[in-house]
């Protein structure tokens, strides 16, 4: 059986980049329990990959620490830390192929290599690659490439794996099927895992946690239900994909889309206006127009299709109504 | 979104220190030795003779000269080079991995010996039936002819490691196949394209012997100039005076050459060449294919078959008498040993050379890359810049400044055989840093990164992904330095002791001996010559790392 993950703990991280205005990480703290899946959730420049980057060694933090399983990891270098790490875009050995990718921590920790095969053969069936370990890396698909990376950075037992948008480069369906399969696996390994996204759907479908960052720090952090229940205000409501987010005077509220139901009515009747229909297969993603400027309202509807331009009575369920 | 490595950079300078102490000691100190000789004659300094120098209107003219011939014959070198760095970048063809060698065989020949062979295609009694003997034409035909190897192996080498869909997107946005090379292509391979230039630049400035023999009294180069005072007028003050603007040109065009360089310089993604190249098919394809083969097949093919054709052709008409001559010492012959020994003394010296070249080489180069992550430090771009100059420098001046430097304690290296290995290490070295630089720059730093994080240390990264990647760079650095050994000839001349010449310093006597049978033995040792090159180019090609795949 493989060794249970360990304990991250990141306390008051704080960086900033040459010429940049703004620190990339402003004092970030951060506990990942053993055999924990955390996503971090954030755009782009938020400073996640950061925070990964420095988990592991490859980029220095001006402030904080990094402990794992209470060990300051401050002075240990990237190759001493047992620390697996999934690159974005792989970052697979273009002269080695894939048992040779697979393999190579364990020849890093000096594993024999009858012992090494075996551990390779594996990882390969783990990760539902049985039997490729001679095949070239070049000719292989983004999916082939990502699964991979993922045996790669399993093979030597990590107790930490930092996944940095491990399923980004990929299609959607494929990562629809991939969520749940990578969910199953980091479970029944045991390893924690750090998964650094922007992408809600994965965020919420694979972890335990979330924690969503913004210009550096952290917003929210939640199981994914809370979070999808109770958004801490409109940055973290926007980034799940909830279109309904008004900032007024009275505060921040949030109409869920869940929650509108549109009655379709003839011309000339009810209070808003169809403008945009996408259909999402169980429902239809409906943006309507409301009359007298109260902007544009999302509903998810799921029976009678509308078209553009039909008119329709907005009804809102109070209890999709949410103050942030 | 890189940051900052964590590591600090003291491994970098601890690199740079062998290769930057071997050139202090073994370049700048013989180049200085002979500048104070000439400027400091009687230790007291004299500088009148640079004075006289800069103001005599026909040295002026030998400047102007040389300048305008190196950029003329540099362009020409590029325009004829590319279509060929695109024949070995993306078609795959019978015979391409010996024809990629081959290649090499006009850049390593003694120049004496290859102005003789463009003499007998362009001279007085050429097959071409043109006389362009003392003309121009003459001169940068045969810089192009040994110089088309440097663009098509150095851009060739870029060009195969370039994704061709990055030229296919730009023909969907609607470029046509120029537009598409002007606009994707050509901006990617500008480094390279950079990186061959200077070479060439600097190899054409400083021509000598090919210049001698083709260019006749009217085209004369500072080199020739710096020869004729040293060797010939015993005028070292004059000589040391040319040497030191020639100096000042060439620091100049490298700095140039390395700010454009750095500017330029994109990180590639890599593809294994094999992926990338594919058989010609359409006819527009073979015609292509077809063209640059009859091309290189005039350029390079013809001089050497007059070569070959006249090292087996001897008074009692074709027959091995010129190779048959080469192992005895003939009576009343000005050689100590015969002709083929120095066979053994060029290879011994070769690989001597190689092996200091491309260790000194590789330390400065990757001292100079760093790890990819953030800008280079500035003492890594000088050291990167300062490492070209001994391609610029005179070779007369270097081998002379050796003699000099080296006659004397505290080091006494004339008796020593090191000393021919040693001066050729110096010209091969920059050879090595400019193919390892572009190669290591060209690393992404993730596979790096990606490493160390599944527990390899810097040096096991080191092993295990930027030496087999660098692989083929590396084997491409050996072979020209190997090649550049083979066929140095100005610091050898002044450097190899009687008993022990090299194959081009033995074509050299043997020449410069009268008589038709001389000249068919020098033939038939330059054969060998080539021979010699193309096998062990050859061989070192092949030779790669173990675990590295086609790369």
């Amino acid at each position: 059986m493989e060794p249970s993950g360990a304990a991250l703990a990141v306390e008051g991280l704080g960086v900033r980049f040459e010429g940049a205005a703004a620190p990339a990480l402003d004092a970030v703290d951060l506990a990942v329990g053993p055999g924990e899946v955390v996503a971090l959730l954030g755009p782009s420049g938020c400073g996640k990959t950061t925070l990964l980057r420095i988990v592991a060694g490859l980029t220095a933090a001006d402030r904080g620490r990094v402990l794992l399983d209470g060990t300051d990891l401050e002075g240990v270098p990237t190759h001493r830390r047992g620390i697996g790490l999934m690159f974005q875009d792989h970052a697979l050995f273009p002269h080695r192929d894939v048992g040779g990718n697979v393999e190579f921590g364990l020849r890093m920790a000096g594993m024999a290599p009858a012992e090494r095969a075996t551990r390779v053969a594996e990882v390969l069936e783990l990760v539902g690659l049985p039997g490729w370990e001679r095949r070239a890396v070049g000719p292989l698909s983004g999916g082939e490439r990502q699964r991979v990376a993922l045996a790669r950075a399993l093979a030597p037992s990590p107790r930490l794996l930092l996944l940095d948008e491990p399923l980004g480069a990929l299609d959607r369906s494929l990562r629809d099927r991939l969520v749940p399969e990578l969910g199953v696996l980091f479970r029944s390994v045991g390893v924690t895992v750090v998964h650094v996204t922007h992408d809600q759907t994965e965020a919420l479908g694979l972890a335990d946690r979330v924690v969503v960052m913004e210009s550096g720090g952290v917003v929210q952090q939640g199981a994914p239900e809370e979070l999808w229940a109770h958004p801490a205000n409109a940055f973290v409501a926007r980034f799940l994909g909830f279109a309904n987010v008004t900032e007024g005077p009275a505060g921040t509220e949030l109409v869920r889309p869940e929650a509108v139901a549109l009655v379709a009515v003839g011309p000339g009747e009810g209070d808003a206006t169809v403008t945009n229909v996408v259909f999402h297969g169980a429902h239809w993603n409906v943006t309507v127009e409301r009359d007298g400027d109260l902007g544009p309202l999302e509903a998810w509807v799921r029976s009678g299709p509308v078209a553009r331009g039909d008119r329709v009575e907005v009804v809102i369920d109070p209890a999709g109504r949410q103050h942030l | 979104m890189t940051g900052r490595p964590r590591r600090g950079r003291w491994w970098r300078v601890a690199l740079a220190a062998p290769p930057v102490t071997f050139l202090v000691v073994f370049f700048v100190w013989p180049v200085a030795a002979i500048v104070l000789r000439g400027l400091r004659p009687g230790g007291t300094w004299d500088l009148s003779a640079v004075g006289d120098v800069l103001t005599d209107p026909v040295i002026r003219r030998v400047a102007w000269f040389t300048l305008w011939q190196a950029v003329l014959s540099t362009v020409l070198c590029v325009v004829a080079g590319l279509p060929g760095a695109a024949l070995f970048a993306r078609y795959r063809f019978a015979g391409k991995r010996f024809l990629w060698a081959a290649l090499l065989v006009p850049f390593v020949l003694p120049t004496v010996v290859v102005g003789v062979a463009l003499l007998g295609v362009l001279g007085p009694n050429g097959v071409s039936g043109v006389d362009l003997s003392g003309t121009l034409w003459a001169v940068l035909i045969a810089h192009v002819f040994f110089n088309y190897a440097v663009v098509v192996r150095t851009v060739g080498g870029t060009w195969s490691t370039l994704d061709p869909r990055l030229g296919e997107a730009a023909r969907t946005m609607g470029a046509s196949p120029w537009r598409a090379f002007r606009e994707v292509t050509w901006p990617l391979l500008r480094p390279a394209v950079a990186a061959a230039s200077s070479i060439v630049f600097l190899f054409t400035f400083t021509s000598f012997g090919v210049v001698l023999v083709v260019g006749g009294i009217r085209q004369r180069t500072l080199e020739v100039e710096i020869y004729d005072q040293t060797a010939r007028f015993m005028h070292l003050d004059v000589a040391a005076a040319l040497a030191l603007v020639q100096l000042v040109v060439v620091v100049a065009a490298l700095a140039w050459f390395g700010r454009t360089q750095r500017r330029r310089a994109v990180v590639l993604d890599q593809r294994p060449a094999v992926e990338v190249a594919r058989r010609p098919t359409t006819r527009r394809d073979r015609a292509f294919v077809a063209a640059n083969l009859v091309f290189m097949a005039l350029l390079l093919g013809v001089p050497l078959g007059v070569l070959v054709a006249r090292s087996f052709s001897t008074s009692g008409g074709w027959g091995l008498g010129n190779y048959q001559a080469l192992d005895t010492v003939r009576r009343g012959s000005t050689s100590f040993v015969p002709p083929l020994d120095a066979v053994w003394n060029s290879l011994l010296f070769a690989l001597a050379a190689t092996v200091v070249a491309v260790v000194l080489g590789a330390c400065a180069a990757w001292a100079i890359t760093g790890n990819g992550r953030g800008s280079s430090p500035r003492w890594a771009r000088w050291t990167d810049t300062a490492l070209m100059v001994p391609l610029g420098t005179s070779a007369v001046t270097v081998g002379f400044g050796m003699f000099v430097a080296f006659g004397q304690a505290p080091l006494d290296l004339r008796s020593s055989l090191w000393l021919v290995p040693l001066a050729h290490a110096v010209v091969a070295m920059p050879f090595v840093v400019r193919l390892l630089v572009p190669a290591l720059r060209s690393i992404d730093p993730e596979l790096r990164e990606a490493a160390g994080v599944l527990g390899a240390s810097p040096w096991a990264v080191w092993r295990e992904v930027d030496l087999p990647v660098v692989s083929r760079a590396m084997a491409a650095a050996a072979g020209f330095a190997f090649a550049v050994s083979l066929g140095e000839f100005g610091a050898t001349v002044f450097l190899s002791r009687p008993e022990r010449p090299t194959l081009p310093v033995a074509i050299y006597r043997v020449l410069g001996r009268p008589g038709e049978a001389n000249f068919g033995q020098a033939m038939a040792l330059s054969v060998i010559l080539m021979v010699l090159t193309v096998v062990v180019v050859l061989g070192i090609d092949r030779l790669r790392p173990v675990g590295s795949a086609e790369f």
